[in-house]
């Protein structure tokens, strides 16, 4: 899929986020903003995944470990054909199969996840099985920055880097902020590119809300045959929305009709730009 | 009649294990710089490409073993009990139960088999921890015989499972032919007068009590409860219905276990027979060995047997 249609779907994504956390009034807001482009090249442009090869054992695995940007997750998956638009609207409703986490109720998921610091050693898990078994799948993860004070992301890159795990791709959704406020105000992460680099990774920065860097990273792994791969993306904390973008209170906030109707016009601009660049 | 001291239940895990293992290259063990107290030296160098070593991590231990798990491995996470279900039992609840990665979470050294390291190696809240977390099997075998049933047992179960291996030599109880079920208990000893239900190292101190409450005219049923989820209730109500009393034993707080599982079954069925939960107690546990603990707290045939008697008692007086 060339860029400029893979950034008019993050267009349409962002929208779709808005209006199911909108309808079911709940839900991670920005952090979902910030990976979504992540999400967007990874499912149209990197993976070999589609409801019909779900069950390959060949298929590259994604596993989100900041399950608490699901909506960014579910959307995607919608757009990829997992199941319906109707489907997805019971998001955090009365015995709907969306939980406000990822869930392998839910077709497409591949991992159940929420509490934080787990999705690593499930990766190195998945990729170590490759492996043993030579099969030349990828496996994907996307852990939150604030995540990363949890000490089993550590545990499991000693792992990553011990069984030379080149086909294991780490994706850090670098916004900066956490539910508190800033991740160097709360509990100091940098410096990052050492410590991984440190823990035995290849680091590579990426703007993570820039498709054409997005695909131009994931094309160039494995950075270093035998060493697991890092990207640092480096993302903005609710894109796309002016008035979201950046601020710690759109964590897990909601919007009124009022911040959606707004929102959804800043997109609406977004997309006609879009197409007139086209 | 005398018992005969068999192995430590987890050298023949690990022998069980090696012995499948040979057969099948999708069997892997997953260790946390355990290898060596879980008795699997001889696996890894046998088989080193189905040993992976995490070191001394247990939550990676059983994140990257429901990975393994998820794309297709038979996975035996294998750890010290005391560390795996309390350092990684948020990945046992979320990555192996909720997400249903069918890993064999297998903690060795279990109960107080560490004796007098104290508390920290000690698991007496397994049970309760992990009977709380749904599709998580629990099996808890008494003696070689069981150990084996269970490893073979669990090699072809579709669920999330936890065993639990003790590290000391084990008096073996059955014979080749006994009938093993998951979640069926085994009647080592038939009876009228009371019933002991004991899980794992606890069944053969049980057992011992059963004979010496015969030589004072008791007689005693005796159920090996080596599956603790799937539970098995009609056990429990058919032992209300044809005995007159009930004592549990295990290697375990009496609170949240084996006990506390019967208590539950009885008070919810109606029956109401004497009982008592024989376990160990909400205190700092006593420094020992395994035996001299086991001895301490009254699991042991003397203090079964007193415990049955004065039950008994109880109950002829009312």
């Amino acid at each position: 899929m060339d860029v400029q249609a893979l950034q008019l779907k993050s267009v349409a994504y962002r929208k779709t986020i808005l209006e199911i956390i909108k309808q079911s009034g709940a839900g991670h807001t920005a952090g979902s903003l910030s990976c979504v482009d992540i999400l967007n090249v990874l499912y149209n442009h990197v993976m070999n995944v589609s409801p019909d090869n779900f069950t390959d054992p060949n298929r590259d695995r994604y596993i989100q470990s900041k399950g608490h940007s699901v909506e960014a997750l579910y959307t995607v998956l919608w757009d990829k054909g997992f199941y319906s638009r109707e489907a997805l609207a019971t998001l955090n409703k009365y015995q709907s199969k969306f939980i406000g986490h990822p869930t392998r109720k839910v077709p497409g998921i591949e991992q159940n996840t929420g509490a934080l610091g787990h999705g690593l050693s499930l990766a190195v898990g998945t990729a170590l099985a490759a492996k043993k078994d030579g099969r030349s799948y990828r496996v994907y993860t996307l852990l939150g920055d604030g995540e990363l004070a949890e000490g089993s992301s550590w545990e499991a890159s000693m792992t990553a880097a011990h069984y030379q795990l080149d086909n294991l791709v780490v994706i850090i959704d670098r916004n900066t902020l956490q539910i508190t406020g800033r991740t160097e105000e709360v509990n100091g992460l940098e410096p990052l590119e050492d410590k991984f680099a440190a823990f035995g990774y290849v680091v590579r920065h990426v703007d993570g809300n820039d498709i054409r860097a997005l695909i131009d990273i994931f094309e160039q792994v494995p950075f270093i045959p035998n060493k697991p791969n890092l990207i640092l993306a480096h993302t903005v904390k609710g894109k796309g929305i002016s008035f979201m973008e950046d601020t710690v209170k759109w964590h897990h906030r909601v919007p009124s009709d009022e911040e959606f109707a707004k929102a959804i016009e800043e997109l609406d601009s977004a997309e006609v730009k879009l197409k007139a660049a086209v | 009649m005398e018992l005969v001291l068999g192995k430590p239940n987890q050298d023949v895990f690990a022998a069980t294990l090696l012995e499948l293992a040979q057969h099948d290259p999708n069997i892997l063990v997953v260790t946390s710089d355990s290898r060596g107290s879980g008795k699997l030296v001889p696996f890894g160098q046998t088989l080193p490409d189905q040993l992976v070593e995490v070191g001394i991590a247990e939550q990676n231990l059983v994140g990257v073993s429901a990975g393994l798990a998820s794309a297709g491995k038979k996975v035996f996470a294998v750890s010290p009990a005391c560390f795996l279900t309390t350092r990684a039992l948020e990945q046992i609840k979320n990555d192996v139960a909720y997400s249903n990665n069918p890993v064999r979470v297998i903690g060795i050294s279990a109960g107080v088999s560490y004796g007098a390291l104290g508390s920290t190696h000690h698991s007496l809240h397994d049970f309760a921890a992990l009977r709380t977390i749904n599709n998580i099997d629990i099996m808890v075998p008494a003696d070689n015989y069981e150990t084996r049933q269970a490893v073979l047992a669990a090699m072809n179960h579709p669920r999330p499972m936890y065993l639990r291996f003790g590290k000391r030599a084990v008096y073996d109880l059955h014979t080749p032919d006994t009938p093993f079920e998951i979640g069926k208990a085994i009647r080592l000893r038939e009876g009228r007068d009371v019933t002991l239900i004991a899980s794992g190292e606890t069944v053969a101190p049980a057992v011992m009590a059963a004979e010496r409450l015969a030589t004072v005219g008791i007689s005693c049923r005796v159920l090996s409860m080596h599956t603790l989820k799937p539970f098995d209730v009609e056990a429990v109500q058919q032992a209300a219905r044809e005995t007159h009393a009930i004592i549990t034993v295990e290697e375990h707080s009496v609170f949240g276990g084996l006990g506390e599982a019967c208590a539950s079954i009885l008070m919810q069925g109606g029956y109401h027979v004497p009982f008592k939960i024989v376990g160990i107690p909400d205190e700092d546990t006593v420094t020992g060995s395994q035996a001299e603990i086991f001895n301490h707290y009254g699991i042991s045939a003397e203090g079964l047997a007193a415990t049955a008697q004065a039950l008994l008692q109880v109950e002829q007086l009312s």
